[in-house]
């Protein structure tokens, strides 16, 4: 006889957003259940949807009633009778400290939102003064795919984890140093052509601030060519294997300047080798 | 897995330390697909042999790497990211004899200064008698010893190849002993005791209170400690009782105990002093702790600069082991504790109770967001008991006497007696211990009051995460709850005494340099806040025209450090500079 696994039913936890009653199912985050309220003003830099939160950057923060600091919606789970604040004036000097600090230390000019950001929460990262230590340094160009500006890492481990155990398994990157001075780094700093990396890619996919880039994008962009608004973007099906992994190109002026991947898809969440992502100049070889 | 190693080779005596710790190679065939796992299983093991290799050759090479990562199957990218994470490491080649001068608090107000060749070290633990130096010599005997006070012309002969001086004995550091005091409940046994041995610990008194506790049961012992309301002396006071409870009544197994021996708040000794005095005290608390929640396996996490505290404890497990108090079958009573002294390598984070875990299992030293909490997952995902040394020196007295008995002392809030690390300008510096309700004044008066022409300025209270008390606080009572309402802390017991020729900006920008070498630099408030805040104290130091705009922005730094930082660490980076800006007046 065939025997059906059947999961646990959900409970169903509730709790107070902004003031709303909220019913979201037992597991969920703050984070999710505050975007699920309508709520979606929340920053987010170090959370991605296909990897473990690891609530580094801490821009996501929220008032939780009872809790002696603000709490990381991003990776703190719902608990019945929560009474969540997103936008209280601790939440948003909170915000505003960490996003100065970031700013004021890192490049954040070409991360998605920040500029908005900074607007809204009224970041000065003038009153740092110009003697301030900075992460600014050479942009790493050891290899034809893909370049590493660490002058804009925040050091959100998302990288890291792509490429270790969560996605790729490959470990050829970790966390180096510590404090101010932590890094992203292979092994004694050394070079991606000796380092274990695969150019898989994937973790160019999770970086939140562009530190990781392609470098065609990289390359466009320092001679003032790259232009989103000139670009299409067309779904196909990698033709390299079986796997069927879903590519997505984006193409500017009749040539395929990047290649990602949806990272809802079932089959790739995102992930790629690197025929997929980088393999496609013969398709421009006329 | 597919490990990518590069050319670089091991040398014979790097190969030699690690297979020493590892057992010899072979033993493993990579096509099988569990071999893996069985090489992969080993992680925890991967601080100490990272010791192995410092320990014989000064240095970790990319050679030493790549063996160590062919014999755990961890990348080297990965054990790289962990070296470069401890303090006592180095990933560049040097000499194989250093000497560290302890540049802390402590250190610095007696006038410590660093030599060219010498390293500069974070609080060695010695503060009793700053200031402090630690001399580290690698090779097959590798070496280390400690040298407290150093005179600069000692420093010199140091670092000129001399060997250092024989050590005072632990009692030195209690002056209460020397004095005769009979009353000690928790350093009763310091001085006076063998701490090299079994036999005459148990001629004073040693494993009583373990039998009374196989008397009572693991219930009973839960419950005299939930009577005696300890609240835990790491800093964070917790009520020890209630998380041996919770721990015992998790039903995922097995269970972990962890001694917190990370001793690293810039001004404390107290463990050291047991450790060192009174081995076999802690021996014996862990294992009735064990016993009472049901742990097989414990580790005292030692921190790295404590060679004498290593030496007294493995040597004292090795006794207990040997005569059947520690292992499968402890005095006959049917269950079983292991326990092993655990290296940190210098990282004062690793003292947080989640960072200690991360540490343990072979990872980088950072601490983790709670909940979960430690009592449901812990080390290696598994309830676990995290206590502090003097916690669990305090088990002894509250098992032999009872609970109620124990909370009869001390005030309702605060029960027992605690130690303070009394250091600075005083007659007679050490670890002292007093009922919790003893004032300031009681504590620096025992200490023999200030020293010849020196008059008291301010008390550091709590150490670097703690706060500056002033002359007219004296009188506060010491306990958790007088001192709270005070807006005061007692932390780890610090209290360091600062008279007029104390340097207080000095002293605050040391403070702050601390906090912004010891921040592990995984979440952005504390990474970079704690930069922020020694830059904006560097810019007030020289006032100017921005002034008052760097103190609201010194505020803005201290209050999201308070507010958004994953661990305590952060949480208290800005308490004593916000209190010497507020009570001293520093930077007006």
């Amino acid at each position: 006889m065939n025997t059906v696994p059947v999961a646990a039913p959900t409970r169903l936890v509730e709790l107070t957003v902004d003031g709303e009653s909220v019913k979201v199912a037992e597991g969920t985050t703050v984070l999710q259940a505050c975007r699920g309220a309508g709520c979606d003003d929340i920053p987010t830099l170090c959370y991605g949807d296909t990897l473990t939160p690891k609530n580094a950057c801490r821009v996501c923060m929220v008032e939780v009633e009872g809790s002696r600091t603000l709490v990381p919606s991003c990776s703190r789970k719902v608990e019945a009778g929560m009474v969540v604040h997103t936008d209280t004036e601790r939440v948003q000097h909170s915000r505003k400290m960490v996003l100065e600090f970031l700013g004021s230390s890192t490049d954040l000019s070409v991360a998605p939102h920040v500029a908005d950001w900074n607007e809204q929460y009224a970041v000065d990262v003038d009153r740092y003064g110009p003697d301030r230590r900075t992460k600014a340094q050479p942009v790493k160009r050891d290899n034809e795919l893909y370049v590493r500006d660490y002058e804009k890492c925040i050091l959100c481990y998302k990288c890291v984890d792509a490429c270790g155990e969560q996605w790729q398994n490959t470990f050829a990157i970790a966390v180096a140093g510590r404090g101010f001075d932590s890094h992203i780094a292979a092994e004694y700093d050394t070079e991606l052509p000796d380092s274990a990396c695969v150019y898989c890619g994937n973790c160019i996919a999770v970086c939140p601030t562009g530190a990781l880039m392609f470098t065609s994008e990289h390359d466009m962009r320092a001679d003032g060519s790259w232009d989103e608004s000139r670009q299409t973007e067309t779904d196909t099906i990698c033709p390299y294997c079986g796997v069927g992994c879903q590519l997505t190109l984006h193409v500017q002026d009749n040539a395929i300047v990047k290649v990602t991947s949806p990272s809802d898809h079932s089959v790739t969440h995102g992930n790629l080798c690197i025929k997929g992502r980088f393999g496609f100049q013969h398709v421009q070889n006329h | 897995m597919d490990l990518k190693l590069s050319a670089h080779t091991p040398t014979a005596d790097e190969i030699d330390a690690i297979d020493a710790l590892l057992g010899a190679t072979g033993e493993y065939d990579h096509r099988l697909a569990r071999a893996g796992h069985d090489l992969r299983d080993q992680r925890h093991r991967l601080l100490p042999v990272l010791h192995a290799v410092n320990d014989r050759v000064g240095w970790i090479s990319r050679g030493a790497i790549n063996h160590i990562a062919a014999r755990m199957d961890v990348a080297p990218a990965e054990i790289y990211g962990v070296a470069t994470f401890y303090g006592l490491f180095s990933t560049t080649e040097r000499s194989t004899r250093q000497v560290h001068v302890c540049v802390d608090l402590a250190c610095q107000i007696a006038g410590a200064t660093v030599p060219d060749g010498a390293h500069e070290s974070p609080c060695l633990g010695l503060c009793e008698r700053a200031p402090a130096v630690l001399l580290v010599e690698a090779g097959p005997q590798a070496r280390q010893t400690v040298l407290a006070p150093a005179t600069p012309v000692q420093v010199r002969a140091l670092l000129d190849g001399g060997a250092a001086p024989d050590e005072a004995p632990a009692e030195v550091a209690t002056p209460q002993v020397a004095a005769g005091a009979d009353d000690l409940v928790l350093l009763g046994r310091v001085g006076v005791v063998d701490p090299t041995s079994l036999h005459s610990y148990r001629s004073h008194g040693g494993y009583a209170a373990l039998r009374r506790a196989i008397e009572i049961g693991p219930v009973g012992v839960i419950r005299e400690m939930l009577d005696s309301g300890i609240m835990g002396r790491g800093g964070a006071a917790f009520p020890a009782g209630r998380k041996w409870d919770a721990v015992a009544r998790q039903p995922a197994r097995p269970h972990y105990l962890v001694c917190n021996a990370d001793e690293s708040e810039p001004g404390t000794f107290k463990d050291r002093v047991i450790m060192e005095g009174d081995p076999f005290s802690l021996i014996e608390a862990m294992t009735i702790a064990a016993y009472a929640t049901g742990c097989e396996q414990g580790w005292i996490y030692l921190r790295g600069e404590y060679p004498r505290a290593r030496r007294r404890l493995t040597d004292a497990i090795e006794q207990a082991v040997a005569h059947g108090l520690l292992g499968d079958d402890v005095m006959g009573a049917g269950f079983s504790f292991h326990l092993e002294v655990f290296l940190g390598a210098g990282a004062y984070i690793c003292g947080e109770e989640t960072a200690i875990f991360n540490s343990i299992e072979g990872f980088r030293g950072e601490p983790r967001n709670k909940p979960p909490f430690p009592v449901e997952v812990g080390v290696f995902g598994k309830p676990t008991v995290v206590n502090n040394v003097e916690t669990l020196a305090n088990v002894l007295p509250i098992v032999l006497g009872g609970g109620q008995a124990y909370a009869s002392v001390g005030t309702t809030g605060s029960t027992g007696t605690k130690l303070f690390c009394v250091s600075g300008a005083v007659a007679r510096p050490g670890v002292y211990e007093l009922p919790f309700g003893a004032t300031l004044r009681e504590v620096i008066d025992l200490a023999g009051g200030m020293r010849e022409g020196s008059t008291l300025r301010t008390v550091l209270l709590g150490g670097a995460a703690g706060s500056f008390a002033t002359p007219d606080e004296l009188d506060v009572p010491l306990t958790f709850e007088d001192l709270r309402a005070a807006k005061l802390s007692l932390g780890s017991g610090v209290v360091m005494v600062l008279d007029q020729t104390a340097d207080l900006t000095a002293f605050v920008h040391r403070i702050a340099a601390f906090f912004r070498d010891e921040s592990c630099g995984q979440c952005v408030p504390c990474r970079v806040g704690t930069m922020r805040q020694e830059e904006v104290l560097l810019r007030l130091e020289h006032g100017g025209p921005k002034a008052a705009a760097d103190r609201e922005l010194l505020a803005d730094i201290g209050r999201v450090l308070r507010d958004a930082s994953i661990c305590g660490f952060g949480h208290s980076a800005h308490g004593a500079i916000e209190s010497a800006i507020a009570k001293l007046g520093v930077f007006s």
